[in-house]
């Protein structure tokens, strides 16, 4: 069936060859991915005092600030690449993950370092679980059917 | 230069293919919403599949620490030798409206990643359950897993070209679940049959919401 080798679960094996199952993704980018062990982007942090705000729903976008460019210019690539994504539109932690191609556990690290920075804002959102409002998932399932 | 490699890479032009809606979060004031559906099921199910035909699908990758996932970990010392394992899973992004977005998330499917289900459940409106009736049995600890965090959840049954086409009821019957729970036919690959799918979903929770609060 078309689509079904791709992704998620054509790697269910996916201890032994991690870029498996990392779809689309050319073997270039995937040669250079292996050159740095995740963690090393963190300088071996894997917990990160502020890294449990960061639900994967959790929306990240830029500090209101016209110049910090001084700052900015400190940080790492990695860094730089989540300000230069959130600039174009807020994400959420999973949506930065994903266009990244990195571990969630790194990418909630870099979101505290650049939290602490003040360089970015963090909107938790309210799961739609949470709310009484039906009105909310009237106004999705309409949504949904009008895709 | 390992440094200097990753610079390159990043400074390489994004690749960023949303639609042309831009959506801002409302600072600080949680007037965004966000509807978390879960996609789970077997192995082939079709997650993967289902996930892409409603949203642009994107791989995201978690990577623990077997040994001590679920325990507070807060220093690197030991790291050495510990296994690392790496959890891929799907998701999707749906934007309703300004604010409102639906987020779909497929699920690991292997028994023993459990810890990511939990954070995945957080907050999660409902399920969808994918079954595929050549083997069914393969749903059954997602269907247990909703079960008890109470999650309202959708049985759809993907029908694969070539399998057999069991009538929901008797899917129903062989997975032992309760009237409440809806068994809806499905083929993953139609973006119209996946709406309806994750419109039963919103439909369960809405009807769990009007019992509880009329």
């Amino acid at each position: 069936m078309p689509g079904e080798q791709d992704g998620f679960d054509g790697a269910d094996g996916f201890e032994e060859e991690p870029d498996d199952a990392l779809a689309d993704h050319d073997a270039e980018e995937a040669e250079l991915g292996q050159l740095v062990r995740p963690y090393t982007l963190t300088r071996g942090r894997t917990r990160h005092a502020v890294s449990e705000a960061f639900d994967l729903v959790t929306q990240i976008s830029p500090a209101p600030r016209e110049s910090g460019g001084a700052d900015e210019e400190a940080q790492d690539p990695e860094h730089e690449a989540i300000l230069e994504l959130v600039r174009v539109r807020t994400l959420s932690v999973a949506e930065l993950a994903a266009d990244l191609d990195l571990p969630l556990g790194v990418v909630r690290i870099l979101l505290g370092d650049l939290f602490e920075a003040e360089l970015i804002e963090v909107t938790r959102p309210v799961p739609a679980a949470e709310l009484p409002h039906v009105d909310i998932l009237r106004e999705v399932i309409r949504g949904l059917r009008a895709l | 230069m390992v440094r200097a490699t990753w610079g390159v890479r990043f400074r390489t032009p994004v690749r960023i293919a949303y639609d042309a809606r831009v959506m801002r979060g409302t600072k600080g004031d949680g007037s965004f919403v966000a509807v978390k559906i879960l996609v789970a099921g077997g192995f082939g199910a079709g997650k993967t599949t289902l996930v892409g035909a409603v949203s642009e699908i994107r791989p995201l990758r978690t990577e623990e620490r077997l040994s001590e996932a679920g325990r507070p970990v807060d220093d690197t010392h030991g790291v050495e030798g510990k296994t690392t394992t790496t959890v891929a899973m799907d998701f999707g992004r749906i934007d309703i409206r300004e604010g409102l977005a639906v987020y779909l998330f497929g699920t690991p499917g292997q028994d023993r990643f459990w810890f990511v289900w939990d954070e995945l459940a957080q907050g999660a409106l409902g399920a969808v359950v994918l079954a595929d009736t050549r083997r069914l049995e393969d749903c059954f600890p997602s269907v247990d897993y909703f079960e008890r965090r109470g999650i309202p959840f959708v049985v759809a049954v993907n029908c694969f070209e070539g399998a057999q086409h069991y009538p929901a009821d008797q899917v129903r019957d062989a997975l032992d679940l309760g009237a409440h729970v809806p068994v809806v036919l499905c083929d993953a690959r139609e973006r119209d049959s996946v709406k309806e799918v994750l419109v039963h979903v919103v439909e369960l929770a809405l009807t769990e919401r009007e019992s509880v609060y009329s």
